[in-house]
């Protein structure tokens, strides 16, 4: 498969990744063992990582609270930010952790059930590393849009039925 | 009193199909498959320099052929898709949509008694603007077996002392047909021997999906004798901003101009302003769109294949062309029996055209998810008109 291929086979699995082989294959033009070949090596070399559902948690009976925590570490020598990392990314109540620029140094965001068990993992947990200087936590009140979806709003074809 | 009407709009032939229409625009609950217009949003970025020129108070005309920074960018935007250069000054009008650079560009040129030929099945509006530039409308009926190109006997056929316009429709609505480099040198050169106009409808040239589209303007000797239309409502989803253009030789464009001044000033200097955004930005956008159209394109033909309905592989615009032959039955019945039975609203041939009897037009501008229930909706009913004959 060409990369010109791989790319679009990928920014479809981006947006459905529950797309069946054979519908996959018809779009792109390709046969589906070609689509099935190219799938797995693209697993194997972890450029397709994992296969996730987008859920609005607010409709369901489940409690969940996620927050933003942005850390402020000092980097380790020889390691700089990795092993701090991952000492946070190993909970598992970790959703996810960034490494970015500006102001502070890793975003890390946590799933829990209440906002109370969240203020626990921050200061039991995540203050008391070595090398965590401070942390800022911000709640999520509302989510508007969640990997590229929107989360309330369904839009509506407001084309006329029939035109030339 | 008086009839008050004029006889030449009167006597436009009124769509055949007007009852179709009536029926559909009464159905609230069908899925549509008739739209001949993109079903993304207009890019964020375009819409943003909308609101923002908005905000700015840009709120006046613009010159007559549009905006200087637009009529550049159009010129730019020609140069590198076709290597064509026109001299954004005096080469160039921007336009309220395709739609109004085809009606002036007809006025432009047309004399009484001369003849415009109009291949058929395509657009709605090549025939009655060349009635009302008061021209006399020679059709040529294209053929499925040329997978509705047009080819160089038919247009000699039709070509008479008399003839001075060839409106070339590709990519084509509504059959999806496209015309290849070889098949357009054919017809450049009977038309420099014949020393014809040509008006060329490109406003879906973004959209092909085998070769990038070539304009026949771009070939030797043809600039001079092409009036080029193109626009923004396909390619960056504009349909509502009504704003396309034309290009072509000075003199015609200088006449094309004298009308759009008079008739109606200016195109809306909101869209002119996002339109410039669109061509210096877009292209990335286009492509992703393009590539969306491939894959429902792909998912449609399978879908016929499958369901072994005859239909050639169109590569242009977002139509596919079905033959319905097989089921003895007009492309209105069809259609209209379609809607009723399986409440899924496509266009009969016909639409564009008598030659496109026992055809229908398919607009692939809808999801996938959108496609594939209309999909299952016109097995059922293939299967059923297939299994009580
Ligand atoms: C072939 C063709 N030409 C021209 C037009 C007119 O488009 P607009 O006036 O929106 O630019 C259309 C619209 O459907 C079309 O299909």
């Amino acid at each position: 498969m060409n990369d010109k291929m791989r790319d679009e086979l990928l920014s479809i699995l981006e947006k459905n990744s529950r797309i069946d082989f054979k519908e996959l294959s018809v779009v792109l033009g390709a046969t589906e063992e070609e689509v099935l070949e190219e799938i797995s090596k693209l697993e194997k070399e972890n450029i397709i990582c994992a296969y996730h559902t987008l859920i609005n948690w607010e409709k369901t009976d489940i409690e969940k609270v996620t927050a933003l925590i942005e850390v402020k570490v000092t980097p380790q020598r020889g390691q700089g930010f990795d092993h701090i990392a991952e000492r946070i990314y190993n909970y598992p109540e970790v959703k996810s952790v960034y490494l970015i620029s500006g102001g502070y140094d890793l975003l890390v965001t946590l799933e829990e059930k209440s906002l109370k068990e969240i203020a626990a993992f921050v200061s039991d947990k995540l203050s008391t590393l070595d090398s965590v200087l401070s942390t800022a936590t911000h709640f999520i009140l509302k989510k508007y849009k969640d990997h590229g979806s929107l989360i309330n709003e369904t839009s509506k074809d407001e084309r006329e039925v029939i035109i030339p | 009193m008086r009839n008050f009407l004029s006889d030449k709009v009167t006597g436009l032939k009124p769509s055949g199909i007007r009852k179709f229409f009536d029926i559909v625009s009464e159905m609230k609950d069908a899925i549509s498959l008739g739209v001949g217009e993109p079903d993304f949003d207009t890019p964020w970025f375009i819409r943003d320099e909308g609101i923002y020129s908005l905000e700015k108070g840009r709120t006046f005309y613009t010159s007559n052929s549009g905006l200087k920074a637009l009529r550049e960018e159009i010129s730019n935007y020609i140069k590198r898709t076709q290597g064509i250069s026109y001299n954004p000054y005096d080469e160039v009008v921007v336009t309220v949509g395709g739609s109004e650079a085809i009606d002036i560009g007809l006025r432009a040129v047309i004399n009484p008694e001369d003849e415009v030929i109009i291949p058929q099945p395509s657009y709605v509006s090549y025939e009655p603007c060349a009635i009302l530039a008061g021209a006399k409308p020679v059709i040529i009926n294209l053929k499925s077996e040329n997978e509705f190109r047009l080819k160089p006997d038919e247009l000699l056929e039709a070509i008479t002392d008399k003839t001075k316009v060839l409106i070339l429709p590709y990519p084509n609505n509504p059959t999806g047909a496209i015309m290849e480099k070889e098949d357009l040198e054919k017809i450049a050169k009977i038309v420099i021997e014949k020393d014809l106009l040509v008006m060329s409808d490109e406003i879906y040239s973004a959209l092909t999906y085998k070769n990038k589209h070539i304009s026949i303007a771009s070939l030797d000797g043809m600039k001079e004798r092409t009036i080029l239309i193109n626009g923004f409502s396909k390619a960056y989803a504009m349909t509502g901003w009504r704003l396309g253009y034309a290009c072509g030789p000075k003199d015609i464009i200088k006449q094309m101009t004298k009308i759009h001044q008079f008739a109606i000033m200016c195109a809306p200097t909101n869209s002119q302003y996002a339109a410039v955004e669109a061509l210096k930005k877009g292209d990335e956008e286009v492509e992703k769109m393009r590539q969306s159209y491939n894959h429902r394109r792909r998912f449609l033909m399978n879908a016929f294949k499958e369901m072994k309905l005859d239909c050639f592989e169109p590569y242009g615009a977002f139509y596919v062309f079905p033959c319905i032959k097989e089921f003895n039955m007009t492309s209105e019945e069809f259609a209209t029996r379609l809607l009723k039975e399986e409440k899924v609203a496509v266009v009969p041939g016909t639409a564009f055209g008598d030659c496109a009897e026992g055809y229908l037009r398919i607009s692939y501008a809808y999801s996938i998810d959108n496609l594939k229930i209309a999909i299952e909706r016109i097995k059922n009913f293939v299967d059923k008109l297939r299994n009580n004959s």
